[in-house]
């Protein structure tokens, strides 16, 4: 009876996620889109939840719907007037695509059946299971990423700074929101600091319980989102100079203790059994502040207001109060 | 077990052709933007239903870091997408 | 009989949560569908935090799932005043919009 019940929960659970997903891919207005967007980010994160995947769940919920809806809410502000309307006129290479679409849904299935039916796959998790003792940490994923294939961490580390470099290239951030009603602004200074102590116990937790460095990077940058929206032009970022560092600081921690394992005689990030635990929580507490950073910056859209003034000349400090008050003004 | 890996497996299947399909029809940059989102939320679900063994079972924990590492590189491109759309539009109307 | 309160607590919140979905769907405008929301969904929320709490039977669980549930009446009451305060902004007065 109870294994009944689960099916029912998974066909509504699962039922939900596609009609939410069909609503928002096919609305003609890109408000309702992104909204019911985030709503989909929260469904997933209760399908990773139901998959016993809470890293992802927490991930999800801090990313995917918080993180990318924030970001596409910021960027909705851009295209007020703008309609999602798929043109007409070209019904037939809709026709087109929506054959093509049913013909890769028929294909997939097909592919999907064959995978769960006929074959029973080799599984990596059982070597994670023998060698976890060895990762300096309890949490599976935490060993996985940032012990046994460190080396995709810190590639996707990587491509996390490329993007924010891309964004802060493209142009300057956003002008920035006037303060909102006292409310938003009691809220958010009573929020801050609870969500800086989370962050903290995510980043710590994630030796041994679900959390890591990108939850607790998530939240960070949550702070510097919740900052902007109470009418924080620098939405809590650092100096300019400093925000550099903050920037590089996870890679360059990863790759310097990457590097410093290779003079005892180890591969590039092989650490060393007994100090692994700790190693892997410096690159952490590092990874966190970089991802934050990255988030933050690419919720603001661009370069800061004053970013542009320190690269002609040392007095950034001067500068950038310059800078801020006449973008205040 | 088989009912739900083949369930939300059909339901990853399902998001990444609704999104495919958003991205090719769309005529805007943001609601393409967002189709790729949706298409890459399905490609996750069929990576966790991958990972998933039943209810009594540790799932593996391989492709639980793909889709954590997938969902942060997801966000940045997303970031970096937007940011391009954003210039692409403030270039048109000037 | 812990687990009895809770599974009470659990089925009052799941009434709670209908009626609130319910006035999401069935109510004529913004503010009586915010109210029905907020209202039902507080409660609600705070009776199925206190049926997980019960069940968990651990006390540092059950501090965490009381935070939990603190921080949502926060943001719901907050999100709920600036919804109603921009509709006010641009121009629903209320009944009848």
């Amino acid at each position: 009876m109870s294994e009944l019940l689960w099916v029912l929960f998974d066909l509504v659970l699962a039922g939900l996620t596609v009609g939410l997903a069909w609503v928002a891919v096919a609305t003609r207005e890109l408000r309702r889109g992104v909204l019911l967007f985030v709503g989909l980010g929260l469904l997933l994160a209760v399908i990773w939840a139901r998959l016993r995947a809470p890293d992802l769940a927490l991930a999800e919920a801090a990313i995917g719907a918080g993180i990318a809806g924030a970001l596409l809410i910021a960027a909705l502000r851009d295209e007020i007037g703008v309609s999602a309307e798929p043109e007409d006129g070209y019904t037939a290479s809709r026709r087109l695509v929506d054959l093509g679409a049913i013909g890769l849904l028929l294909a997939l299935s097909w592919g999907l059946l064959d995978a769960f039916l006929l074959s029973d796959g080799v599984r990596l998790a059982e070597g994670v299971a023998e060698r976890l003792g060895e990762s300096g940490v309890i949490n599976p994923v935490t060993a996985v990423l940032l012990n046994f294939r460190a080396y995709d961490t810190l590639l996707e580390l990587a491509v996390v700074f490329a993007a924010v470099l891309g964004v802060l290239s493209v142009g300057p951030a956003r002008p920035a929101l006037e303060a909102g009603s006292l409310v938003l602004t009691g809220l958010v200074r009573w929020l801050v600091p609870i969500l800086v102590v989370v962050a903290g116990y995510l980043l710590w937790v994630g030796a041994h319980a679900p959390g890591g460095a990108f939850q607790a990077g998530a939240m960070l940058a949550a702070v510097a989102v919740l900052l902007r929206l109470g009418g924080v032009a620098h939405a809590g970022l650092p100096g300019t100079a400093a925000t550099r560092w903050l920037l590089v600081l996870g890679i360059g921690v990863f790759v310097i203790v990457g590097l410093s394992v290779m003079f005892a005689d180890r591969a590039f990030l092989q650490y060393p059994g007994d100090i692994a635990g700790v190693l892997i929580l410096v690159i952490e507490i590092a990874a966190t502040l970089s991802i934050a950073t990255a988030l933050a910056l690419a919720y603001l859209g661009g370069r800061p207001v004053g970013w542009e003034a320190d690269c002609d000349s040392p007095q950034h400090r001067v500068n950038r109060g310059a800078a801020d008050r006449g973008g205040d003004a | 077990m088989l009912a739900t890996t083949i369930i939300y497996g059909f339901a990853g299947i399902c998001l990444f052709v609704l999104g495919l399909r958003g991205v090719l029809l769309h005529t805007t940059a943001l609601a393409r933007i967002l189709a790729l989102n949706v298409c890459g939320a399905g490609v996750f679900l069929l990576f966790v239903v991958l990972a998933y063994r039943g209810a009594g079972m540790t799932p593996d924990p391989v492709p639980h870091a793909l889709v954590l590492t997938g969902i942060v590189v997801a966000v940045s491109a997303t970031a970096l997408a937007l940011a391009l759309a954003r210039r692409l539009r403030e270039i048109d109307h000037d | 009989m812990p687990d009895v309160l809770a599974l009470v607590s659990i089925a009052l919140a799941i009434v709670f949560y209908a009626a609130g979905s319910i006035g999401l769907l069935r109510l004529p405008d913004l503010l009586s569908r915010l109210h029905a929301l907020t209202k039902a969904d507080n409660l609600g929320l705070g009776l199925l935090a206190t049926g997980v709490a019960l069940l968990a039977g651990d006390l540092v669980i059950g501090i965490k799932v009381l935070l939990v549930w603190v921080l949502v009446l926060a943001a719901s009451a907050s999100s709920s005043h600036l919804i109603a305060r921009y509709s006010m902004q641009a121009g629903n007065r209320g009944h009848g919009e």
